[in-house]
């Protein structure tokens, strides 16, 4: 029995130890950026890197001397708007392909994840000469309308709305609900967990977006947080690295924030006692 | 002003045949049970009366209008799951108050059906829970009370108290008699349950094999089973069948070993005859006279159950007093009062008193 024990603890040390190892290795660098965004850049840059002259002196700078709250403002614009895009549209798609049914019905989502498969920089020149076309460029729609739906969104919410009981919706058509309203009123509710985690996928997703937005914008009325990252380092002569860092520490606060929300939500068995 | 089934049939696309020429009357007002054994087809005829299942021929008509192309909405009926199907999301109140809403009802006359529901099912006091924070019974409740709350007046439950354990079981077996009783709807109720079947029904549809084998009373179904299934599925345990040949007009000689003297003539040469396990008669017997070897006994307090095998191999149940005392293994001699069931070679029953049956 006590070799069984011994076997048990060391298995566990050994466990903790590997956990305790990762969380070092993708803790460390995010701790030394937050830190080093306190630091004034003389210090950084000398590689003092335990200097005590902290200070909110970068952060103030950053809100001051850069349009960076024009970014964040843009980009929580652009990043809102397609995560409710996304919600509305893949959770429609997504109610079609499970309770309608309708002729080509596995064409068509198949079709659906054909565009899954296909690399989105695939399609960013014929993309950006559509958007050209329209006249867009430069413009939060220019961000927007390329990415209103999503395949990945439409597919993860189908194989969430498969799960709902039948029961529960033969329940709402003895009731005499219409399709709007068991989408609303029961498939919806149901699956706000799922919602959640796509929306909350969907908006940091737009959050982070690099590529796209950095072709189709060129003036700080449109500039999302990212590009304006690259763009403060290009614009000084001088790179103020603090102030720099301080910029990145607050871009990375609504992804924080999403994932702090969303875990609340995480938790199981909100769904128990539907059926059984 | 009922419920009429006429030669209602389901074939799946396969060529699955689940039902075959169903026909039945249920009348208004009447606590009607559809009993079988599991994969019969028993759920299927309650999902087409209810509309989410497609008929595949046949009519069926609700108080003589035919609905079978209505959606489920315009038939003017509740069902209750077997899953309860009750909304996660949403409080009991809510639960309760979903279908009124949704059939647009005025807000006070929601709130006096809803409430009055949940008093009639002792659900007041939980009101504002959500489902997760249920028992399985008191969900069980949530599910009868959007039926009540309803003005349906067809109620159809499909097993609904399957998932129960055995004491709440026969709690809400009751509950739902008197509320059937008390709310005067017509209900239809699905259960593999025979024990359940035979205490609340006014009538029972035996389903077994895609087609219909019996309807009748609890008592007629009982007494005059219709034929060898019927009378295998309903008592527990169940009746004993055993071969049986004819050696006169009116005697008939058991499993080739005892005789019994009938009340009727016998016409076939060789028949089936179904013994109720009360109707057995053992005795302790002595080697040379005995016929049976006891298996296993149990108790039951009031009277024990003798499990026993033929010396040819056949296996008989029997109802004993008791105070009388077997051992395993030990020798019997089996025989049997006249008040017998006898069925032909294809297992109709062809017992004397057959003009009281109603059969389908």
């Amino acid at each position: 029995m006590a070799n069984i024990d011994e076997r048990n603890v060391l298995k566990n040390i050994f466990n903790y130890f590997l956990l305790i190892l990762l969380a070092v290795v993708i803790l460390v660098p995010f701790f030394i950026g937050i830190w080093t965004s306190f630091l004034p850049t003389a210090d950084i840059l000398k590689g003092n890197y335990f200097s005590t002259n902290i200070s909110l002196t970068n952060y103030i700078d950053a809100f001051t001397n850069t349009p960076i709250l024009r970014y964040l403002g843009n980009t929580i614009v652009v990043a809102t708007i397609t995560m409710f895009a996304h919600l509305l549209f893949c959770s429609m798609s997504a109610y079609a392909f499970v309770f309608l049914d309708f002729k080509y019905k596995k064409f068509f989502f198949a079709l659906f994840m054909i565009t899954m498969m296909l690399p989105s920089e695939a399609a960013i020149i014929p993309n950006f000469q559509t958007v050209k076309a329209l006249g867009l460029l430069d413009h939060y729609s220019a961000m927007i309308v390329p990415s209103l739906t999503s395949a990945f969104g439409t597919f993860m919410l189908r194989q969430s709305f498969m799960q709902t009981p039948k029961e529960l919706k033969e329940a709402a058509d003895i009731e005499g609900l219409n399709h709007f309203q068991i989408f609303w009123k029961v498939v919806l509710p149901y699956n706000r967990i799922s919602l959640i985690t796509l929306g909350a996928y969907s908006f940091l997703g737009a959050w982070n977006s690099y590529l796209w937005p950095i072709l189709v914008t060129f003036s700080n009325n449109s500039r999302v947080i990212q590009n304006g990252l690259k763009q403060l380092q290009s614009e000084e002569t001088f790179n103020n690295w603090g102030m720099i860092q301080a910029s990145a520490a607050i871009i990375v606060i609504p992804t924080i924030l999403v994932l702090f929300i969303g875990q609340h939500y995480f938790k199981s068995g909100l769904n128990e006692g539907a059926v059984k | 002003m009922s419920t009429l089934l006429t030669n209602v049939c389901k074939q799946y696309d396969q060529g699955k045949t689940v039902l075959k020429n169903v026909t039945a009357e249920i009348e208004t007002g009447e606590f009607f049970v559809i009993v079988g054994p599991s994969g019969c087809g028993k759920s299927t005829l309650l999902r087409m009366i209810a509309g989410l299942t497609q008929i595949s021929d046949g009519e069926i008509s609700i108080d003589g209008q035919v609905v079978n192309n209505l959606p489920p909405k315009d038939r003017n009926l509740t069902m209750v799951f077997q899953s309860y199907a009750l909304f996660p999301f949403l409080s009991v109140w809510d639960n309760v108050a979903f279908g009124l809403k949704a059939r647009k009802h005025d807000q006070s006359e929601v709130e006096e059906r809803v409430n009055n529901a949940l008093k009639m099912v002792n659900l007041e006091d939980l009101k504002d829970r959500k489902p997760r924070e249920l028992s399985g019974g008191q969900r069980q409740r949530v599910a009868l009370a959007r039926a009540v709350a309803s003005d349906a007046k067809i109620c159809l439950m499909d097993e609904p108290s399957s998932n129960l354990d055995a004491q709440l079981r026969i709690k809400m077996r009751q509950e739902i008699y008197a509320l059937q009783r008390k709310l005067g709807i017509t209900l239809i109720y699905v259960t593999h349950d025979q024990v359940e079947a035979m205490t609340m029904a006014d009538h029972i549809m035996v389903l077994h094999d895609s087609k219909v084998q019996q309807i009748g009373t609890p008592a007629e179904i009982y007494k005059t089973p219709a034929n060898e299934f019927v009378a295998g599925f309903f008592g527990v345990p169940p009746i004993n069948i055993l071969y049986a040949t004819k050696i006169s007009d009116k005697a008939i000689r058991v499993n080739n070993d005892f005789q019994v003297d009938l009340d009727q003539t016998v016409t076939e040469k060789e028949l089936k005859v179904g013994i109720r396990p009360n109707e057995l008669v053992v005795e302790k017997a002595d080697e040379l006279s005995a016929n049976a070897t006891v298996q296993n006994v149990e108790f039951l307090g009031d009277e024990k159950i003798v499990y026993a095998t033929f010396s040819n191999g056949n296996e008989v149940s029997a109802i004993v007093p008791s105070d009388a005392h077997f051992d395993m293994f030990e020798n019997i001699k089996i025989s049997s009062t006249n008040n017998v069931l006898l069925f032909n070679q294809d297992g109709i029953n062809v017992t004397a008193n057959r003009e009281d049956l109603i059969n389908a």
